[in-house]
């Protein structure tokens, strides 16, 4: 069991080897994007037909001629044939060192529940490589549904940092469940949290992915050139949204099956500790999220920074708040 | 805009006014018409508090206000931390409390956020539920003259008579389970009715949330006690070492019930540290066997386990925690009892090194305190201390310091048997005092300085500490969550749309048109046209002509 344990951990430094090329080569690819966009744009008219193509793609466009709908072939990175606009010849390696990334992560993932017997996220540094996991596995099958890999870089670099402080700052070795922990909500409730992380940390990136680029559309700033290759402002909002509205469901569910654990083990579903606290913070931001997307005057940036607000307070829940608040959920092994 | 709705709802349409309904009750008679008199301005502050954008700005401060809850100890999860900041900053502390930072989450201003919140979603529930109970038994609107200006417009030529075309069209949206009215030559179709149910479902769970916690929650109590192997809890508010109840309570409500603590077993698993060497106690399993009798005398023996609490008679009851509670044997110069009892020692790590405070009051010259330090599986160190190296009792070793003096138990305060306070005491063993502490093995004596008696270490009996509690919210809590997450997924993942086809002779067939409308967020629209569109062609053996996307709303 043992040996298990250490192949894990050997898994896991691969695991991020071969990430740390993936977003090497994710970002070459965004840097290749911004030189070779003045070399296109001078084809047509630049600037305002790129913003028109963005917006016909979430709702259409009528000023749209011809011209347009062509632009929109050649720029999109959704094109079907892919051949001279969308993947570069960088985003194909990266994209495949990342499923390559993520086969060893979740070799590690699996070894270290097996050589734990039990699942692998019951301390802080399993439950950093479980949800990097699931992160990682939602990037990579969020591609089925819709072209997401300008969120490569941004992805991959997350998940090396998260893993290479978790396995530096958090490793704990294998050690049986203690009882506080022996539950089947520890299956359920962990594994939602995860999930619902993984959700966030995505619609996260699109957020911040629609914020610059609500930058770049209104003051048509320079440098992030790479921008006018991503989706619209609205059609990432509109994704971003679609994202988070899983991960809030899935959180909502964290909350209630931790409520019903903590009832289970502590003779009370709801007793405001420090972890308690911070789950509902996060609910209610997310829920304000929600109907700010329904609010004249706070849909788009508004908005935005309210689900990176949000995320931002899940990532402070799972280090600050495990590490230096008292409370009950003393778990980390730290 | 839909009416009913908050003034400055928006659904993401770009629609800047409605298409088809009336005006909303905004644009009706807004606020700021001259003259408003007194019901003007209630009305006016109503519209406020009851707008999304109040409703959003509270949520975003009731997260904020949340924020201390988690910063500073709180009375309600953690009492002794509060005694602890007391003692550790007092003038922050006074400061603080005047906030009432720490009951944050039953202060005023919190109270007043959650408050104003839920009467904001009240406020917006009850016209919301009226105008979906009419738009449920109502027909779908009329379709707009101009189609061409909505989502997912599209034209078509087929064969055949405008009746054949709509009749064609009706089967294909009653498939898609669109709710369909004909108006005319064309047709009008609704889906998605179960989106709003859903979204005013989730809110009104909240609202049962909030209303079982605020009225159920006063029926409930909540008590603590610790019970050592063979002895019995009774059930009555006395017996209990701590207890708190709700508004409501009173005593007859505790069910007599009685609780025999019979055996406790700990299971633990050995591990070793792979930085420093020791062996570490990773523990796997700990059980209570007791034996409850109930109200009607019957008798039956179960286990307690943690994340495993019993139910008795409408309560719960929880194990967590355990220790050694050492019998301890204290006798006078004449060999006569003067204590006898079995002491609860407070674990203090992994090994159950344990701390207990032993007070003889009567019996002897003066009044004797103890400070006792208990090993389960004592080593001595390098240094000459000792130190438990594993949790079960294998070599037990129990050392005491001896204090004398006034031990303050007369004077009517109330006294923490799990403390010593030590400021008016003597101390005649250990420490300082250049007397040896007193040293004893399971079964051992001791002589007590100054030629009083002796005390001994007599048994090694184990206790727990048992959670008995009584929450009337547990079930209204239960069912209203289950029904906000059910409300929740309902509107989130059900898309609410409108969809039309309007046809029209023409001389080799008719001339069809079809578009879409959103109710709230819903990025599929246009396939969800499309499929109306292909599924009716097919049908009638035509193909769409022209595909001309809608107009871009202005934002």
């Amino acid at each position: 069991m043992e040996n298990l344990a250490s192949l894990s951990l050997v898994a896991v430094y691969s695991a991020m080897g071969v990430y740390t090329l993936a977003f090497i080569a994710f970002t070459l690819d965004l840097a290749k994007r911004s030189a070779e966009l003045p070399a296109r744009a001078a084809s047509g008219a630049a600037g305002a037909p790129v913003i028109a193509t963005a917006a016909a793609s979430v709702r259409g466009s009528a000023a749209g001629g011809t011209a347009v709908l062509e632009r929109e072939k050649t720029l999109k990175p959704e094109n079907k044939d892919g051949s001279r606009g969308g993947a570069t010849v960088y985003q194909r390696v990266a994209f495949a060192l990342a499923i390559i990334g993520w086969v060893l992560h979740l070799a590690a993932t699996l070894t270290r529940g097996i050589a734990a017997d039990r699942v692998p996220w019951s301390n802080m540094f399993e439950f950093g490589l479980t949800a990097t996991l699931l992160g990682m596995g939602t990037f990579l099958g969020v591609q089925l549904w819709k072209d997401v890999r300008y969120l490569g870089a941004y992805i991959t670099g997350f998940t090396v940092l998260s893993l290479g402080i978790v396995t530096v700052n958090f490793y704990v070795d294998v050690v049986p469940t203690p009882p506080a922990l022996q539950s089947a909500w520890l299956i359920i409730h962990v594994l939602v949290a995860s999930l619902a992380t993984a959700f966030f940390a995505i619609g996260a990136g699109l957020s911040t992915m629609q914020l610059l680029r609500h930058q770049r559309e209104v003051r048509k700033t320079a440098g992030l050139r790479f921008l006018d290759t991503v989706p619209g402002a609205s059609t990432l909002e509109s994704l971003a949204y679609r994202i988070n509205v899983v991960g809030f469901v899935f959180w909502t569910f964290t909350l209630v099956a931790g409520a019903i654990w903590a009832e289970r083990a502590w003779g009370r579903y709801w007793g405001w500790d420090t972890k308690e606290v911070w789950t509902f913070i996060i609910w209610v931001l997310f829920a304000g999220y929600i109907h700010a997307r329904a609010t004249r005057g706070w849909r788009g940036n508004r908005s935005a920074w309210l689900a990176i607000v949000g995320f931002g307070a899940v990532i402070f829940n799972y280090t600050i708040v495990n590490l230096f608040f008292e409370g009950l959920h003393s778990y980390s092994g730290i | 805009m839909e009416p009913l709705r908050p003034s400055d709802y928006d659904d993401g349409s770009g629609a800047p006014a409605a298409i088809d309904e009336g005006p909303g009750r905004a644009s009706a008679d807004g606020p700021t018409q001259p003259r408003l008199g007194v019901v003007g301005w209630v009305r006016f502050v109503w519209r406020q508090l009851t707008s999304m954008r109040t409703a959003l700005v509270l949520l975003l401060l009731l997260a904020v206000a949340a924020i201390p809850g988690s910063l500073v100890p709180q009375r309600s999860s953690n009492p002794n931390g509060v005694v602890q900041y007391q003692r550790d900053d007092p003038e922050l502390f006074a400061v603080l409390d005047a906030l009432q930072l720490f009951d944050t989450f039953t202060s005023v201003w919190f109270s007043a956020i959650y408050l104003l919140l839920f009467v904001s979603l009240i406020g917006c529930i009850i016209p919301r539920t009226t105008h979906h109970w009419r738009a449920m038994r109502s027909r779908p609107p009329k379709t707009p003259a101009r189609l061409n200006r909505l989502v997912g417009y599209r034209e078509a030529d087929a064969r055949g008579s405008v009746e054949e075309a709509l009749s064609a069209g009706e089967a294909v949206l009653r498939r898609q389970r669109f709710r369909v009215e004909r108006y005319g030559d064309s047709l009008s179709a609704e889906r998605g009715y179960l989106r709003e149910t859903g979204n005013l479902v989730f809110h009104m769970a909240l609202v049962g949330v909030l209303a079982t916690v605020g009225f159920a929650g006063g029926f409930g109590y909540n008590g603590q006690k610790v019970i050592v192997e063979g002895q019995t809890f009774v059930n009555q508010l006395t017996t209990y070492d701590t207890f708190s109840a709700s508004r409501f309570f009173d005593d007859s409500r505790l069910d007599p019930f009685s609780l025999r603590l019979d055996e406790f077993e700990g299971v633990f698993e050995a591990a070793v540290d792979e930085q420093s060497g020791a062996l570490l106690a990773q523990p796997l399993d700990y059980t209570a066997t007791v034996t409850v009798t109930e109200a009607n005398g019957e008798s039956v023996q179960r286990d307690i386990k943690v994340n495993a609490p019993i139910d008795i008679q409408g309560m719960r009851a929880y194990l967590l925690g355990n220790g050694f509670a050492p019998v301890i044997t204290v006798r006078n110069a004449d060999g006569d009892v003067v204590f006898d009892e079995s002491v609860a020692f407070l674990p203090q790590d992994s090994n159950l090194t344990s701390l207990g405070i032993i007070k003889v009051p009567d019996g002897l010259p003066e009044q004797l305190g103890m400070i006792g330090f208990f090993y389960p599986s004592a080593v001595q160190l390098e240094s000459g201390a000792l130190s438990s190296v594993w949790p079960q009792p294998d070599n037990p070793v129990l050392t005491l310091n001896v204090f004398q003096g006034d031990l303050g138990l007369d004077d009517g305060v109330p006294r923490n048997a799990y403390a010593l306070d030590v400021d008016d005491l003597e101390q005649v063993t250990g420490g300082e005092t250049g007397t040896e502490s007193i040293v004893l093995g399971l079964g051992q004596t001791a002589e007590l300085p100054n030629g009083w008696g002796t005390v001994e270490f007599t048994a090694l009996p184990r206790f727990v500490s048992i959670d008995i509690h009584h929450d009337p919210t547990q079930l209204g809590v239960f069912v209203s969550t289950v029904l906000a997450i059910a409300g929740l997924i309902v509107s989130l993942f059900v898309p609410r749309r409108r969809v039309w086809i309007a046809a029209e002779q023409t001389n080799d067939g008719v001339r069809l048109r079809y578009a879409g409308l959103a109710r709230g967020e819903d990025p599929n629209l246009d396939g969800a046209v499309e499929r109306v569109a292909t599924e009716h062609l097919d049908r009638l053996g035509g193909r769409v002509e022209t595909s001309q996307p809608a107009p871009v709303a202005s934002q």
